[in-house]
């Protein structure tokens, strides 16, 4: 798809043209959607379209007052509150023991590497009905239905296989020498560990905890299961607003999650450039 | 790993003589330095580095086991165990054994009085009418039968056939009785049988279910049709992408990549909630419609809360997981080839199509099959955008769990759909293979 050479005929150049109008228009597919709910979350009407006085760009039309719903509202805020502590603690526990395992798993002596890996990962590839619908059985069985800890487990084993994901991948360029230099100059194991290996494959433990991060702060249909009311979090209460009483908080809300998705991948991006820098670095 | 006692090549004496000579001074072993023979010693800091990469693992293989791995196996548990009649109903089960519903019409007396002494015991424990509503979701009826012979079945004396026909005529019918006796072992295929539209029969054979009870086949055959559906709309939005972020420059595809990610990072709930706003009848699209002249405001289009709002939300939630593996693979379909073909006088479409198509196979591969996967399993969206013609088989399964109660059949109906998501699964690592998936 370089530029278009100037011999083109008159049936190439068309075709060239559209195929960029196609490309455009699928990329307006993908992003307006996410768009439009911005300008729509300050509508000063609780309605969820273009009122004629916002497209004439009338100020009277514009108004804080969902955002001021999402914030008041104490539903709302103990969704946000809940949402803020079942993710972090998740992360947590996922990225600790995600880590660790990742490291043990890209030793090349690990035996059976195969089959731990694919139960490692399985939290990932069942669909989440099926794990939502399993927890539920066996949470409620020993009593952690309904309890933040229950939510917090099943979140936190969500989570992991991202982290294993990220951070094996970047153990790949890993340079092991690094570790025998270290050993070498007198460091223990555990010196090595957080003095040489931790600091090089930190961006990579990083982007793992987001991921694990995003996964628990956007799931819902687990948490639909395992949690009762107190455990409520932001996504559960977009959705039961979504299915019963549709306020244009929502798009509030909708709005504040946008920008902290843009910040969440722009730290990722910033992340991965930054672990490529440092492994091009080093030699091999 | 090669250790330094070993030796190179480069040093002065062979290995060949190292070894000679490590044969002629230690009679035959060769020694590390501590003393101890060199293989023992390797073999045992082997053993320790494996035991330690184990060890690593081992904290996060066992919290998969307990917090994932447990409740799927009880989930598969589940959907075959019945354990609640054999325990409740001991006599009757062990009364009904004898008896073969295709010899005789009804069975013997001894199972009458059974069923009347554990009715009777049932009631004082008040484990009737959970018995009752167990049966129920095998035959329609039960639990009333179940809750009515419960209070009159201490008054029951004498003829116990007759006492208890009298309660309700139900215990007369032979498929009471063949309900009862094909529900009475502690295991039990009945929920798998019910999540295939198929049930027992009046004498205990396999037969399919009324045609208007017949739901589950159809919402199966319904999940597979629409994830294909969705399947194919993400490739066919997808490949032009993927192909135009795979040949522009570095720098310009970076920053298109950039609108493919966004969607994929933002909330699936914020994304579902604006296919709602733009596809409703008084939403955005359906406005700008009715304003550009395009159809009146009496015939607003229904865009959503049916199968159309599925498909449309769910491929563009799902468009960045075939976007991105479909563009790893075409980054590294060199150039050259299609370069190599038009100078031989291909034309740009046979180019395309006979040398750049086949190459990017891979990639449709590994995003068709990923966007299948998560299509055939999805929840939240089919609920809110679907409407009654658009949700799946998750659907019902979430039904089952908090509405209807049957959780036997809802884990029917997730092992189902799990072994055939295992199936894919495997498929897509034949083909991909499971080290090779990468994110963002």
């Amino acid at each position: 798809m370089a530029a278009l050479p100037p011999y083109a005929g008159l049936g190439e150049r068309v075709w060239w043209y559209s195929f960029r109008v196609i490309c455009g228009l699928i990329f307006l597919f993908l992003i307006l959607p996410i768009l439009i709910i911005i300008p729509l979350s300050f509508n000063a009407e609780d309605f969820f379209t273009f009122t004629p006085g916002m497209l004439a760009f009338d100020a009277e039309a514009y108004s804080l007052k969902h955002y001021v719903t999402f914030l008041t509202d104490e539903r709302w805020t103990r969704a946000v509150q809940n949402s803020f502590m079942i993710a972090p603690a998740a992360t947590l526990l996922s990225t600790a023991l995600g880590t660790l395992a990742a490291i043990g798993l890209s030793q090349g002596t690990m035996p059976y590497k195969g089959a731990i890996m694919a139960v490692l990962i399985s939290p990932m590839i069942v669909p989440l009905i099926i794990s939502a619908a399993g927890m539920y059985f066996f949470y409620s069985r020993i009593g952690l239905q309904g309890t933040y800890a229950g939510v917090i487990l099943a979140h936190a084993v969500l989570g992991t296989p991202f982290v294993i994901i990220t951070v094996t991948a970047t153990l790949v360029g890993f340079d092991r020498s690094l570790t025998r230099a270290a050993a070498n100059l007198g460091a223990g194991p555990v010196t090595t560990f957080f003095k040489v290996q931790m600091p090089l494959i930190l961006p990579g433990v990083i982007s793992g905890g987001l991921f694990a991060f995003i996964t628990s702060f956007d799931e819902v249909v687990v948490v639909l299961f395992v949690g009762a009311q107190q455990q409520k979090t932001l996504p559960w209460q977009m959705f039961t607003g979504l299915r019963e009483q549709i306020s244009p908080a929502i798009l509030a809300a909708a709005t504040i999650l946008v920008t902290f998705s843009i910040i969440l991948l722009a730290t990722v991006e910033i992340l991965r450039r930054r672990s490529e820098r440092l492994r091009g670095m080093s030699p091999g | 790993m090669t250790d330094a006692t070993l030796g190179g090549p480069s040093r002065a004496p062979s290995r060949e003589e190292q070894a000679a000579m490590a044969e002629k001074s230690e009679g035959g072993v060769m020694l590390a330095a501590d003393g101890t023979p060199l293989k023992l010693s390797l073999a045992r800091s082997l053993r320790r580095k494996r035991l330690r990469a184990f060890l690593l693992v081992l904290p996060l293989l066992a919290f998969v086991l307990l917090t994932f791995i447990a409740p799927i196996a009880d989930m598969l548990f589940r959907s075959v165990e019945n354990q609640i009649i054999p325990d409740n109903m001991p006599r009757t089960v062990a009364a009904l054994e004898e008896w073969d519903p295709a010899e005789s019409e009804l069975p013997p007396d001894a199972a009458f009085e059974a069923l009347v002494l554990d009715m009777v015991e049932m009631e004082a424990a008040k484990s009737h009418t959970r018995v009752g509503s167990r049966l129920n979701y095998e035959q329609s009826g039960m639990s009333g039968l179940f809750r009515k012979t419960g209070r009159r079945a201490d008054r029951v004396e004498g003829d116990y056939r007759a006492g208890l026909i009298a309660i309700d005529e139900e215990w007369g019918e032979r498929q009471t009785w063949t309900t009862l006796k094909n529900f009475s072992g502690a295991y039990t295929l009945g929920y798998f049988l019910s999540a295939v539209d198929m049930t027992y029969g009046e004498t205990g054979e396999i037969v399919a279910k009324p045609e208007l009870q017949q739901i589950y086949m159809f919402l199966f055959e319904r999940t597979l049709w629409l994830s294909l559906a969705i399947t194919g709309t993400t490739l066919l939005l997808g490949y032009p992408i993927a192909y135009l972020l795979a040949n522009l420059p570095m720098r310009t595809s970076n920053l298109l990549l950039i609108l493919v990610l966004l969607p994929f990072w933002t909330s699936l709930l914020v994304r579902t909630s604006s296919w709602i706003v733009i596809l409703q009848q008084q939403g955005v699209l359906n406005d700008t419609l009715v304003a550009l002249g395009l159809i009146d405001d009496q015939n607003r289009l229904s865009l959503i809360f049916n199968q159309t709002g599925t498909i449309v939300a769910m491929t563009h939630i799902l468009l960045p997981f075939m976007i991105l593996p479909l563009y790893s693979v075409m980054k590294t379909i060199p150039p050259s080839y299609v370069r190599a073909a038009k100078s031989l006088g291909a034309t740009n479409w046979t180019a395309f199509w006979r040398v750049y198509f086949p190459q990017s196979i891979p990639g449709i591969g590994a995003g068709a099959i990923l966007v299948f996967i998560l299509s055939i399993g999805y929840y939240i969206t089919p609920e809110l955008v679907g409407g009654t013609s658009g949700v799946f088989i998750s659907n019902r399964i979430a039904y089952h769990i908090s509405s209807s109660l049957n959780w036997g059949l809802a884990a029917a109906l997730a092992v189902i759909l799990l072994i055939a998501v295992m199936g894919l699964y495997w498929l897509y690592d034949r083909i991909v293979g499971i080290d090779n998936v990468k994110l963002g």
